[in-house]
């Protein structure tokens, strides 16, 4: 008997850590659920699920195109340059009306996208630096349109903003619809499997035949759109257009929410439902230390903690 | 003339891998001003003996002796110190250093005050790569000089370090012809001044023109030292392949069947005068449907890069390709592959599988467009495809949602030809299609490859193996350097033929003759 457990016993840590890959994200959210039932006062109320959800959804939306990209072996950092953009096209455009306002956001994006597309399968820039440079210039234009915060008084703005359908605000709407969508693509679509392969064994897939630049293309088109459909809904939910600080960080914030949800930075691997879970977690987290008065410095040691524990439990993985 | 000094000797050297003896019981000995040629075909033991000598990997048993003191390298930086350098394939210097940077890296001339003497370093760098046929603005970063003229910076800096032993691997592969004669004359030199040069290199014009002495190795084992004008190239040739003339024409191991005696048709594939730079020079073929056509020749004669070109994988100089007489687009993997050409790349691990993916998506993977409406995957189509063809090649695999990664190397094989085999193609490249398979996967292969050849296929067949070669093919051609050296047919495909045929003529028998004269 002890000589089975003996032997075991080495396998069962590689068992752990695969566990924890697969569900620890699950987990996470699971005990933090939990300890804030039972420490935090009005936890369970609606209306903190509310104000959680609808502080998340945007971190959702651009975190969904972040795993694509990520899923192809690269990076995206203009997200949060293309939600200051949308931001300020949207002020400027408003005037016409909501939905041309929406379709000049859109194509502002998708010419975000088609650049980081470009750059990447055509021209060859590694992911982060092509991003990198759209996004500091992303955000110099989105502050050349628009160089100060300006309040937005449009009705149909603010009713996507803030409504709701049977209780459920538009914003939570809109990233679980998304978030479906995405994982349809990713699991059921030629250009799901595509993006995979591509991500995995980019010479394999070129020697397949594979459209290999329109896959990398379409996904940075992707990213930017969903960006921008995070910028809309955060500049309708602060009724103001603010292209100075919206979307700061926002990359970093979506990076994690990927890692943590258990997508490989070395592609070839999406994992969505892992995805919103790791956003929904920094959210919680974030929202935990708070109510508890403690200082924004432990916020983020406590991200950096988590990042830690999603790393070292992917790691097993790649060197096996 | 006292002989010349013993500058190497290696005495019962071994490596073993993980299930492979790379290295087995080797000696060696290298003498001052000696031009040692190392050949062998791919997983001969090259590599890892080089590595060994220095310093990357530490051998199993045997040992090492530097000017008769035995040494052991716990680095690569320790055995250069004690005077044995390397130049790799591709230059490994700091492509955006400056040229005399590089040059003097790690031994920069300092002035009184300890700093960089850079004017100083500028003048000794220009007066040493003149020497070498470089005559370049040394302040200008490495990269902006060509691949020739960066090996040649790499070589000056390898002697520069008071090497006694210089170990070239395979160092023309990226020259201009002028540039290889240049790099004999500096081996002619580095001879000249006592220093001992390993060569590796599969050219025989170029071992013949520079080596005195040549040690061949196959299977980790030398099979073969001595001095090399004692040595003609078809004995060259049939050492490294292993083959003995006598035993030539005993009866084959492969599975093949043999001949298909492919009717007098149309071909379905003709590639003209491909060329590609540095690697091939004008490369004509042509398959008719239902021939195996073999590409023989040693490694780097350019088998690979014309199965490559023809699949559009390498941007072509000139030369065009037709399927069926119609023209292809070249440089375009998707042109050609809708045109009903497929490949099956040499490295299937890094170019052919997708590992993440399962069996069922890598074999899906080529033909997923066409079973997909609006761009959504029918699932049952894909099963039914993959079933299939699991069944008929009899992939073994847990599932058909096993990750091909964790497959064994035969059964990875299966796999893309099932992929390939699922778009209907009209003509099969197989660029080392049983290389590191199990024997039993390795028969049931070349049986596919006869099975689809007698259905009407066109199949390119490469192969290291020359059994397989000469049985599986109804036609050789045969590459030397990137050309076509000749073209075997009928009762001409055999071994000895083949042999003869890649040997070739001997047309620097003057330089052979000088550098026997030396040695």
């Amino acid at each position: 008997m002890a000589d089975v457990t003996l032997r075991t016993a080495p396998l069962d840590k590689a068992r752990v850590l695969q566990w924890l890959q697969t569900y620890g994200v699950y987990a996470g959210v699971a005990v933090l659920l939990i300890v804030n039932v039972v420490v935090t006062p009005y936890f369970l109320s609606a209306e903190n699920f509310r104000t959680q959800a609808v502080q998340v959804a945007p971190v959702i939306i651009v975190a969904l195109g972040m795993a694509l990209v990520i899923g192809t072996e690269g990076v995206d950092l203009s997200v949060g340059a293309v939600m200051a953009l949308s931001a300020s096209v949207t002020a400027l455009y408003l005037g016409y009306g909501l939905l041309p306002a929406l379709l000049v956001v859109a194509l502002f994006a998708a010419v975000v996208g088609l650049a980081n597309g470009a750059l990447v399968a055509l021209v060859g820039v590694q992911p982060i630096v092509a991003t990198l440079a759209l996004m500091v210039g992303g955000r110099g234009l989105a502050l050349v349109l628009l160089p100060q915060l300006e309040d937005l008084r449009n009705p149909s703005l603010a009713s996507l903003g803030s409504g709701d359908v049977l209780g459920v605000p538009y914003l939570i709407l809109f990233a679980a619809v998304l978030a479906l969508l995405v994982a349809f693509v990713v699991r059921r679509t030629t250009f799901g499997r595509q993006l995979l392969a591509v991500g995995d064994s980019r010479p394999a897939a070129q020697l397949a035949g594979l459209p290999v630049r329109r896959v990398l293309i379409v996904v940075y088109v992707v990213s930017a759109l969903l960006a921008a459909t995070a910028g809309v809904l955060a500049t309708a939910r602060l009724q103001a257009s603010d292209p100075t600080s919206l979307g700061n960080l926002m990359e970093l914030s979506a990076i994690t929410a990927v890692v943590v949800g258990g997508t490989p930075l070395t592609g070839g691997r999406v994992n969505i439902a892992g995805t919103v879970a790791g956003a929904v977690l920094i959210q919680l987290l974030t929202a935990t230390l708070i109510k508890h008065d403690l200082p924004p410095s432990w916020t983020q040691i406590a991200q950096a903690v988590v990042i830690v524990a999603a790393v070292y439990a992917a790691r097993g993985r790649g060197k096996r | 003339m006292a002989p010349p000094a013993e500058v190497l000797a290696v005495r019962g050297l071994s490596k073993t891998f993980p299930g492979v003896r790379a290295l087995d019981d080797l000696d060696l000995t290298l003498h001052a001003g000696e031009v040692h040629a190392l050949i062998g075909e791919n997983g001969a033991g090259k590599s890892t003996l080089i590595k060994l000598l220095t310093g990357v990997y530490r051998p199993d048993a045997g040992e090492i002796a530097l000017h008769g003191r035995p040494v052991s390298f716990a680095t690569p930086l320790e055995a250069q110190k004690a005077g044995i350098s390397t130049i790799y394939q591709e230059v490994n210097l700091i492509p955006l250093l400056s040229v005399a940077r590089n040059l003097f890296l790690g031994r920069e001339p300092r002035n009184r005050l300890g700093m960089l003497d850079v004017a100083r370093m500028s003048r000794e760098a220009e007066r040493t790569l003149s020497t070498y046929g470089v005559h370049v603005d040394v302040r200008q970063p490495l990269r902006t000089l060509g691949v020739g003229a960066q090996q040649m910076v790499a070589l000056a800096r390898a002697v520069a370090t008071d090497a006694r032993i210089v170990i070239m691997d395979e160092p023309t592969s990226s020259l201009e012809p002028r540039e290889v004669e240049t790099l004999f004359s500096v081996i002619r030199r580095l001879r000249d001044a006592g220093i001992a040069v390993v060569y590796v290199s599969h050219r025989l014009d170029e071992l013949y023109a520079v080596c005195g002495t040549v040690t061949v190795l196959r299977d980790g084992r030398r099979v073969h030292h001595g001095g090399l004008a004692d040595l003609d190239r078809l004995s060259l040739v049939s050492t490294m392949l292993g083959r003995d003339l006598g035993e030539v024409r005993k009866e084959g191991l492969t599975r093949f069947t043999g001949d298909h005696g492919p009717a007098e048709a149309e071909p379905v594939l003709e590639a003209t005068q491909l060329a590609v730079p540095h690697k091939l020079h004008g490369v004509s073929l042509s398959i008719r449907p239902g021939e195996v056509v073999g590409l023989g020749g040693l490694l780097g004669s350019g088998r690979t890069e014309t199965a490559k070109a023809i699949a559009g994988a390498l941007p072509l100089r000139s030369g065009s390709v037709t399927v069926a007489g119609v023209p292809l687009r070249g440089g375009s993997t998707p042109a050609a592959i809708r045109a009903g050409i497929s490949l099956l790349p040499e490295d299937r691990k890094s170019e052919g599988i997708v590992p993440g993916l399962s069996v069922r998506d890598n074999i899906a993977l080529a033909v997923l467009p066409r079973l997909s409406r609006f761009g959504l995957v029918a699932e049952a189509r894909v099963d039914g495809i993959v079933n299939t063809f699991v069944e008929r090649l009899r992939i073994k695999a847990s599932s058909p949602h096993q990750k091909v990664g964790e497959l064994s190397g035969g059964n990875q094989q299966k796999v893309l030809l099932a992929r390939w085999l699922a778009m209907n193609p009209r003509v099969l490249l197989l660029d080392e299609p049983t290389r590191g398979i199990d024997i039993g996967a390795k028969a049931e292969v070349q049986k596919l490859v006869d099975e689809l050849a007698a259905d009407g296929l066109g199949v390119l067949l490469i192969s290291s193996d020359l059994e397989e070669l000469i049985e599986g093919s109804d036609r050789v051609v045969v590459l030397k350097d990137g050309r076509v050296v000749g073209e075997l047919t009928g009762d001409d495909v055999t071994e000895e033929k083949l042999m003869r045929t890649i040997a070739g003529n001997d047309p620097v028998r003057d330089a052979v003759e000088e550098v026997a004269a030396d040695g």
